[in-house]
């Protein structure tokens, strides 16, 4: 998950820069991770659990119509 | 393809939080943000055969969300963006080094700039995103994303009234920050 980082042709990530004012340091970078982190920390709601999980059933009944096999 | 299934579901799950959390940022709501949410993966879901595991399923499903947002704020035209009323009242229980008050004030200055300020420094300051993948994803030159994120940091620190690095006191706040587990 951490090791990608290529989309379509995109160059790979830069490493941290320290130009842009919103390092370790900066109080506006501090408090924008602050709450993009307070909602991440939500956890995922049951519903998108669900979601995936139809989504998933769907796709693996269209698969094998006959056979409901190949689950996880 | 019976294989990439399972592990498309798993990245995709394992990328939510963050997607989640963008969202909250672009609509400033957390019900509208979570409407967004199911829309992109089922959109994420429908077209997973044109992404290519192993490459930046993030950065593909925040370009997703995005496009997403925007063609929807297109079709009902442009609601104006009233802060997110439950905000306060989850923080309140989120246990965060800033005061609650402290973070709902710099929420309502990051949702009073401009739509391509804000996403910007949020992919960048927040997201983890690279200038080049941040640029991708908003479909502009990586020069365009240098300044939409300068202009929005000076835009912030105008409205916030701090000055940047230099300002920030000697408090208990700023120290916890560099040293908090959440800042990896």
């Amino acid at each position: 998950m951490r090791d990608i980082t290529k989309m379509n042709h995109m160059p790979p990530a830069r490493s941290r820069r320290s130009d842009d004012g919103l390092g370790p340091n900066s109080d506006i970078g501090a408090k924008l991770r602050a709450l993009f982190v307070s909602v991440q920390d939500e956890g995922i709601p049951d519903r998108f659990l669900d979601l995936l999980e139809q989504l998933d059933h769907a796709e693996q009944k269209a698969k094998a119509p006959t056979a409901n096999a190949e689950s996880e | 393809m019976t294989e990439e299934t399972p592990s498309f579901k798993r990245e995709l799950l394992a990328t939510l939080p963050s997607l989640r959390a963008f969202a909250v940022s672009l609509s400033g709501k957390h019900d509208k943000a979570d409407d967004l949410v199911q829309d992109t993966v089922m959109k994420a879901w429908a077209k997973q055969t044109s992404y290519q595991m192993g490459t930046n399923l993030k950065a593909w499903l925040f370009t997703i969300l995005r496009n997403e947002f925007y063609s929807q704020m297109r079709k009902r035209g442009r609601e104006v963006q009233d802060s997110d009323g439950t905000f306060t009242e989850r923080m309140a229980v989120h246990p965060s080094q800033y005061g609650v008050t402290d973070l709902a004030d710099f929420k309502k200055a990051l949702d009073a700039l401009p739509d391509d300020q804000r996403e910007a420094i949020v992919l960048i300051g927040a997201s983890g995103f690279s200038y080049e993948e941040a640029a991708e994803i908003c479909e502009c030159a990586v020069g365009t994303m240098k300044s939409r994120v300068s202009r929005a940091r000076t835009r912030l620190q105008g409205m916030l009234g701090v000055t940047g690095e230099a300002d920030y006191g000697p408090d208990a706040v700023s120290a916890q920050v560099t040293s908090s587990p959440h800042f990896g």
